[in-house]
């Protein structure tokens, strides 16, 4: 194949990986900079959400479409209840003490894993594609579904952006953000508030899930990669930047794309993982963070 | 009287591990070895993250650095144990050194982040490297290349005396770091950064140093790793090797000197147990994690130091 | 879980145990009158968790229904056998910590059923310190190629460099001479890579492009242009939790049109439907398979009722769940390994631990297993100087949504020179 055609199915592979990442990466941004917890379970959410929609399409009758939006609805908020109760339980008590809640995520990580082994199983399993047609370029062929990922991701997306930005629940949440004794002061109940974001950004990263799983398939150790991918987002993009995690799942998913026709696929990884920790290096507050006090 | 009591706490340890030897049975006695070893891996750690507050994701790289440097000596140029122990402590330190003249420059979760790419890269280098590493496969260390003198650690008696002397050795530093005015500057940079730079300490050269501390145990611990248990691959460079040394340190007591070896120990056996029960033996080690860190938020020696025995180093 | 060998008829003694909450040790009395009835020991490595699980399960159900009929057969040497499982996670660490728990605490009298070469070889060094057999089922060139030791044995399933080479006759003369090759970039598919390359070149064909993917990729399409035009053949080999997207990936790639032919191992598609939605383009494509998934028409009675003792349909799917797809190329490793340690056993004249050096010159000593009920999957040689077997492998097409097979190579296909002799080492 020749080089351009080459370079634009690289571009569009990494347009719906940054789209997926976007979104998963924007649940652990809210966690991360709303309530400052560094959640390792975040990947096993992920999972989570991709596990439930398998068993939703096993359950829902109907054309593919039907159960996948049945699954796009109930997975989220299944993961999200998961999630706004493990916050409850744990993680509150824990008073959010950045090493406590690793371990305490590491601990829900495991739980959730040993879970969908339990009852899901180890095999991988696919879920159909509400959608399926093939757009035939002049040199390769593409899937469909795969750029109504992008679409839908972008979407959904606008919508967070919209809930933070114009409803009074995303006043709440910046307010805690900016500042929990305050906010506190002002009769927030500060309680509510982080087992809100912490179902939320649980819920996106099933959303995430969801749309990526007829692309891939559901798997139990499914989650390891997106975590480690979001988390390396949200940092780049800066804490709590909502625009800079886009931006950064953008740098991220396209150069990994473009990276890969340059060099042998795995010496492009290890290329790609050092750019990002020196972009780190020479920028630790991320690309759209505020230099820390 | 106080420093003592903490001195004779440590010998105390040591004396039951050297008794364990000889009372031991055979299952159990490989397993302390192993935990032994680990826990090197776990105090080296401690050293960065307990004691300095550097949240390290990447220390899978120095153990690995250590592992490697060992396991490739002896594999590929006749190297014996000697050689490989001190090629790994010198990998595991430069390594360390090195990343932290890049990582040091950031603090917190950046630092976090830094480190875990710096040994994403480190892994897939090891995969790159296939031709000689065997990957993810892993290669087996000859016999001849297990030999410390004429000590063979390939012999189960051997192989635990070795891993006490070691873990002796480490610990008594590690001992005599933490009651030293250096180990004081370390905690007084993991406490106030800002009020340790207007003292005179330049927060850069006192993390690399305990960085590079840290590095020199990981590195060690990876290479005797290699070494008696005749094994080097890629799994043991991947990220889950960055983060077993933090659970043990958090389990057992982060900034104590024992506690790293406590987690270590209660981490394998916690596995072990609950493998033998049940088939969902991850659901029992998550709800232990969970459990354990609501109830001892600080780790089991932290939390001992909180509620009166505040001499524990 | 402990396999437990024979419903005993309860003893007054054994049901006051029992009521006593010491169930476990319900079993126990009837064997402990006689040292010579006491059961043989067998622990079983499993990858009950981590990313070996799909295999480990049916590991497990195909290693549990040898026993009950090697039981049901009168156990080895008149004594009844018994299976006690322990889960590695599929990592190598555990791995030789569950040889030495199995060998030291559970007093096993040897292990056996390793899956993941990283395991095996983790492991290997332990159990030749512990002077334990060490009976692997994983299909790895660890055991052959001669960085093992005297104490690891391969006799229950043939080795990739035999497996990989027996395909390059069929490939190059019923498929195309250009190869694309897309494997995983670690030791398992630099294998693929370095014995089909070789074995192709053997036969006239030549492979043009190796496309080593790096295994923590989940998507896979980036890499696809790299497959030059002039390929005549795609050769596949991947594992992981991602394989399905790869494979669903080729298929958007090139869609319904013209394509090259697609060779592939099983190994990408064990414990997967082959009739998952996105898997349809693989109608007319080859794999190979240690054993075909799909009951053949031709199959043997032995095929036949090692396919009712495990509990496996004629699609290759649990009879208890359509769904639930076995990992069948490669679970008969289990069955097969289990009576070949049963017949060492009785030529040694096994009586206890003492004898475990007797276990191993034994299958040394072997030359041949019949197909039988012992060998379901067909004959094979076993070569004691190497401690690896060699079996005849099956080459299959996608017909109509199931494997049909269309070759078998034979025994010479996948042999090469000795690369080890073991038996030269000490113990």
């Amino acid at each position: 194949m020749d080089f351009g055609p080459f370079l634009l199915l690289a571009l569009m592979e990494g347009l719906v990986t940054a789209a997926v990442l976007a979104l998963t990466a924007s649940g652990l941004s809210l966690v991360f900079g709303i309530m400052r917890v560094v959640n390792v379970a975040h990947g096993a959410f992920f999972m989570l959400g991709a596990v439930l929609a398998w068993f939703v399409s096993q359950w829902v009758p109907g054309p593919p479409a039907l159960s996948f939006a049945v699954a796009l609805v109930l997975c989220p908020l299944i993961v999200g209840a998961i999630a706004a109760a493990a916050d409850t339980a744990v993680l509150k008590r824990l008073n959010y003490e950045p090493e406590a809640t690793i371990v305490a995520t590491i601990g829900l990580l495991y739980i959730l894993e040993q879970a969908a082994l339990s009852f899901f199983g180890p095999d991988a399993r696919p879920v159909p594609a509400p959608l399926n047609f093939r757009i035939q370029l002049p040199w390769f062929g593409y899937s469909g579904y795969k750029l109504a990922v992008v679409a839908a991701a972008a979407l959904v997306l606008l919508a967070v952006w919209l809930i933070l930005r114009h409803t009074r629940a995303g006043l709440i949440m910046r307010a805690t953000q900016i500042d929990r004794d305050t906010a506190r002061a002002f009769g927030i109940n500060v309680d509510r508030v982080y087992a809100g974001v912490f179902a939320m950004g649980a819920g996106l990263a099933a959303i995430a899930a969801v749309l990526i799983v007829p692309i891939q398939q559901a798997h139990y150790l499914m989650g390891g990669d997106p975590l480690l991918l979001s988390f390396i987002v949200v940092i780049i993009g800066g804490l709590g930047s909502l625009r800079g995690t886009l931006v950064a799942a953008l740098v991220i998913g396209l150069s990994d794309g473009v990276i890969s026709t340059f060099f042998a696929p795995t010496l492009a990884k290890i290329v790609a993982t050092l750019a990002v920790a020196l972009i780190l290096v020479l920028r630790p507050q991320g690309l759209f963070g505020k230099r820390a006090a | 009287m106080k420093l003592d009591r903490a001195l004779l706490l440590h010998l105390g340890l040591l004396a039951a591990l050297l008794a364990f030897h000889f009372a031991a049975p055979a299952y159990h006695h490989t397993n302390i070895a192993r935990i032994m070893v680990l826990a090197i891996y776990a105090m080296g750690y401690n050293i960065a993250f307990g004691y300095t507050g550097l949240l390290s994701l990447g220390h899978a790289l120095f153990f690995g650095a250590g592992l490697y440097a060992a396991g490739l000596l002896a594999y590929h140029a006749e190297g014996t144990a000697g050689t490989g122990l001190i090629a790994g402590l010198a990998a595991g330190g430069l390594v360390a050194f090195a990343l932290g003249l890049f990582a040091l420059r950031t603090a917190g979760v950046a630092f976090m982040i830094v480190t875990l790419m710096f040994a994403q890269a480190g892994y897939l280098t090891v995969l790159y490297f296939g031709s000689y590493t065997r990957g993810d496969e892993g290669i087996v260390i000859p016999r001849a290349g297990r030999m410390l003198g004429s000590l063979d650690l390939s012999d189960d008696n051997t192989r635990y005396l070795v891993a006490f002397a070691l873990f002796a050795a480490a610990l008594l530093v590690n001992l005599w770091l933490a009651r030293s005015p250096r180990g004081r500057i370390m905690v007084a940079m993991r406490e106030n950064e800002e009020r340790s730079r207007m003292l005179g300490y330049n927060p850069f050269t006192v993390k690399l140093a305990a960085l590079t501390i840290s590095g020199l145990y990981s590195g060690l611990s990876g290479a005797a790793y290699a070494l008696m248990f005749g094994y080097a691959g890629a799994s043991l460079a991947s990220v889950q090797y960055s983060i077993l040394p933090l659970l043990y340190v958090l389990l057992g007591g982060a900034g104590t000197v024992i506690g790293p070896f406590l987690g270590a120990l209660l981490m394998f056996y916690l596995i072990d147990y609950a493998s033998s029960v049940t088939d969902a033996h991850q659901f029992v080690t998550g709800a232990a994690l969970v459990l354990l860190i609501l109830f001892a938020p600080k780790g089991i020696l932290g939390t001992l130091r909180e509620r009166g025995l505040r001499w524990l180093p | 879980m402990t396999g437990r060998p024979f419903t005993t008829t309860p003893t007054r003694r054994t049901i006051l145990k029992g009521m006593a909450g010491a169930g476990a040790l319900a079993a126990v009395p009837r064997f402990v009158q006689a040292q010579s009835s006491e059961p043989i020991r067998i622990g079983f490595q499993l990858h009950r968790t981590g990313i070996g699980a799909s295999y480990g399960r049916w590991y497990e159900r195909t290693a549990s229904a040898a026993l009950k009929v090697l039981n049901e057969g009168g156990g080895i040497n008149g004594r009844p056998v018994e299976i006690v499982f322990e889960d590695d996670g599929t990592d190598p660490k555990r791995g030789a910590e569950v040889v030495e728990k199995l060998t030291t605490q559970s007093n096993c009298d040897l292990v056996m059923g390793t899956l993941f070469s990283h395991v095996v070889i983790g492991s290997a060094p332990r159990a030749g310190e512990l002077k334990v057999p060490y009976l692997v089922c994983s299909e790895g060139h660890h055991v052959a190629s001669g960085m093992l030791n005297r104490w690891t044995l391969q006799p229950g399933i043939t080795d990739v460099k035999s497996q990989v080479q027996g395909m390059a006759p069929f490939v190059s003369s019923n498929l195309g001479k250009k190869v694309t090759m897309i494997f995983p970039d670690f030791a398992f598919g630099h294998d693929h890579r370095d014995f089909f390359t070789a074995a192709m070149a053997a036969q006239g064909g030549e492979v043009i492009q190796q496309i080593a993917i790096p295994p923590t990729e989940t998507s896979f399409t980036r890499y696809f242009p790299q497959i030059p035009s002039e390929t005549e053949v795609i050769y596949h080999v991947m594992v992981g939790p991602a394989v399905l997207t790869f494979v669903k990936e080729l298929g958007e790639f090139y869609g319904s049109g013209d394509r090259p032919q697609l060779f592939g191992f099983i190994d990408s598609l064990e414990a997967v439907d082959i009739n998952s939605p996105g898997l349809e383009f693989l109608d007319g494509s080859h794999f190979w398979e240690g054993h075909p998934r799909y009951k053949q028409a031709d199959a043997s009675e032995h095929e036949t009722f090692y396919r009712a003792a495990v509990g496996v349909d004629d699609n290759g799917a649990s009879v208890s769940d359509p769904a639930d797809i076995a990992t069948y190329a490669h679970m008969f490793s289990t069955w097969e390994t289990l009576f070949v340690i049963k017949h060492a056993m009785e030529a040694a004249g096994y009586t206890g631990p003492a004898d475990r050096q007797k276990i191993v010159e034994a299958i040394e000593a072997m030359t041949d297993f019949a197909e039988g009920q012992a060998h379901p999957q067909g004959p094979k040689v076993f070569n004691g100087k190497t401690h690896q077997a060699f079996g005849l492998q099956s080459i299959t097409k996608v017909e109509g949504g199931k494997l049909v097979r269309v070759h078998q190579t034979s025994m010479e296909d996948g042999f090469y020179p000795d690369e080890v002799d073991y038996t030269t080492m000490s113990f």
